[in-house]
């Protein structure tokens, strides 16, 4: 009996070959020496080290790096959600004049590059003596990440029966208390999505975040485009760099992994 | 304890939504809200709840104006058509959500939940989240949660058009003992007529905004004061044709006459619309004072033990609704009988002047 030849087992292959060989090659090459990424092609490291970890962690330039993105991102994100809550609440629940302008014009401002707004956040924050501070860039992504949070949380709560509120009402909530004890556990996936979103925009985000700090909120991508040196590139550290980037976002997707299916399902994400 | 609404007018965007209700509801009476969807029964719930504001017009709660106050301050309840709980919390939880913002001790909480849970039969539930439950169990826990907190005024919306025929029947049976031990003013919704009669009580019939008769229930059945609450309350609606009177004739159709007996005997002579409800339409001369047409059927539908006549008679639609199977065909013309102590005589402006004979001996 011949074998039948399985083809979506191949596709599958090619599918999942194709997406995780650069980040294969990316570890490959942190777990390689300088010397053996320049020098021969090798599919797996021939001399195993941990060296270009070891500088991450112990090199303060380095690691503040990462402290400081982590920062920016936590307060952006949390900034994010309190504006977009209420907002979005406002836009899924009341009539008033202009509602439906003003929510198209909230998400214009993710048409535009965020390089456009470099120049101007650049002055301006400079002027207000808010250079080189976490807030700073939590700030400036926050004009990227409100509208998208308003966006998927006003399609979550829209999904809400309006019923609950004035039930919850009739029974004798008050807004904030009807707010957070009963609307906000219905939403809860909206939300996690909605962090998921801020977090992974605010933590990619490489040009806003170079042009507002210096040194004191330097972030991790500002730092890994700035270790050229005398002696070249040092290939084993960025790699190991960004093999350490990649791991925050990818923990973010491993916990809402449930939310992102249901997200895209229920909201308009 | 009274519920009162003094010329309650509700315009929403230009549109007339209630046109100067005026109703009061007394202490421990079952009020039965009857129309047809958009008649404005919703609508004249929320005002009563405080949802909305009146355009003009008070409420008056126990003599106080409450227009315009507060939702959280009314200390009303209220069940809605869909099962509306608080889908994070428990059954047990949903139902001691009120009192808990009464601020009610543990103990007393306990004693309250059990003691509704018994009525509304959710005991064994209590632990399970609401959309764990089926729709009937849901819309329970949804009238516990409205029974519990003890309120002088508990409107339902329509409660249970959403849940399929036999829960239907079940919950309604107890709805009036729910009512019964809670001694508040109930308002209840309904689009059918049947409804309203198993319910008892009193009855509203509205019609576009308007409340068009409010009284017992079976009076407004029974001795509907005009055309619009006859066809409000007859399901299928009441069935219309022209009479006149001269003398102690009723002439109807092409010269036909019965004697006119009873109160129509007093009427004056003249033009008038009579009236009758579709059960009462037979195949067969029963009665000695039967009315006899000819109509043609156009359509019959067979419900089980029942059949639906649609039939036209001169420039009426009429529906007929008569016991059993029957061989009849289509398109041709089908003589039927009324028995004379049927009909209800109404002015050509809609205001009954007579009532059926068999409504004032019942």
């Amino acid at each position: 009996m011949k074998k039948r030849f399985n083809k979506s087992a191949l596709i599958m292959t090619f599918y999942i070959v194709f997406l995780l060989l650069p980040i294969y090659w990316l570890i490959n090459m942190s777990l390689k020496t300088n010397n053996e990424i320049l020098g021969t092609f090798s599919l797996w490291p021939q001399n195993l080290t941990f060296a270009n970890y070891m500088v991450i962690f112990t090199d303060p330039s380095w690691y503040w790096g990462y402290i400081n993105s982590i920062i920016y991102v936590v307060m952006n994100t949390v900034i994010s959600l309190a504006v977009a809550l209420p907002a979005a609440y406002a836009f899924s629940r009341y009539n008033f004049m202009g509602d439906k302008h003003l929510f198209f014009w909230l998400l214009t401002n993710r048409m535009a590059p965020p390089a456009v707004f470099a120049l101007p956040f650049f002055q301006l924050y400079s002027s207000v003596g808010l250079f080189d501070t976490h807030i700073a860039v939590a700030l400036a992504h926050t004009l990227f990440n409100v509208p998208l949070a308003v966006w998927i949380l006003e399609g979550f709560m829209r999904g809400v029966p309006k019923e609950i509120d004035e039930t919850a009402y009739i029974d004798g909530y008050g807004f904030f208390k009807f707010f957070f004890k009963i609307f906000t556990p219905l939403i809860s996936s909206g939300i996690g999505v909605a962090a998921f979103f801020c977090f992974m925009f605010s933590w990619v985000e490489l040009l806003l975040s170079r042009t507002l700090t210096a040194v004191d909120a330097k972030s991790i991508a500002a730092t890994m485009t700035r270790t050229v040196s005398a002696s070249g590139l040092d290939w084993g550290v960025l790699s190991a760099a960004g093999v350490l980037t990649i791991i925050p976002g990818a923990l973010v997707i491993y916990f809402v992994r449930h939310h992102i299916a249901k997200g895209f399902a229920l909201g308009r994400v | 304890m009274s519920l009162q609404l003094d010329n309650v007018t509700l315009t929403v965007n230009g549109q007339l939504h209630l046109h100067e209700i005026n109703l009061t509801l007394e202490k421990g009476t079952m009020n039965v809200l009857l129309g047809p969807t958009l008649a404005g029964k919703t609508s004249l719930m929320r005002l009563m709840a405080g949802l909305d504001v009146p355009t003009s017009g008070r409420i008056l709660w126990n003599g106080k104006d409450v227009t315009g106050m507060r939702v959280q301050d009314r200390h009303v309840a209220m069940v809605y058509q869909q099962f509306i709980n608080y889908p994070s919390m428990s059954v047990y939880e949903n139902i001691a959500s009120p009192l808990r913002l009464m601020k009610k001790s543990n103990a007393e909480i306990e004693t309250a939940v059990q003691k509704t849970a018994e009525i509304v039969k959710m005991t064994d539930m209590l632990d399970r989240k609401p959309l764990e439950l089926s729709g009937g169990q849901q819309q329970r826990c949804a009238l516990a949660r409205a029974l519990v907190k003890g309120s002088g005024l508990v409107l339902l919306d329509e409660p249970l058009a959403n849940l399929d025929y036999k829960l239907r029947e079940e919950l309604r049976a107890e709805i009036p003992k729910m009512f019964e031990e809670s001694g508040a003013i109930f308002v209840y919704a309904t689009t059918e007529p049947e409804e309203a009669l198993l319910l008892g009580g009193n009855a509203a019939t509205m019609w576009q905004g308007r409340i068009t008769q409010f009284n017992k229930t079976s009076q407004v059945y029974h001795q509907p004061n005009n055309m619009t609450t006859a066809r409000v309350f007859s399901n299928p609606p009441m069935n219309f044709l022209s009479v006149t009177k001269t003398g102690n004739k009723l002439t109807y159709g092409n010269g036909q006459h019965i004697e006119a007996q009873g109160k129509i005997a007093d009427l004056a002579d003249g033009q008038y619309m009579a009236g009758f409800r579709p059960n009462h339409l037979e195949l067969r001369q029963a009665a000695s004072q039967s009315m006899a047409f000819t109509a043609t059927l156009n359509i019959t539908e067979f419900t089980g033990s029942e059949t639906f006549l649609h039939l036209q008679h001169e420039d009426h639609n009429w529906v007929g609704l008569i016991d059993g199977t029957h061989d009849l065909t289509l398109g041709a013309a089908l003589p039927v009988y009324l028995d004379a102590n049927h009909i209800y005589i109404f002015a050509q402006d809609g205001a009954l002047v007579a009532p059926a004979s068999y409504a004032t001996a019942a």
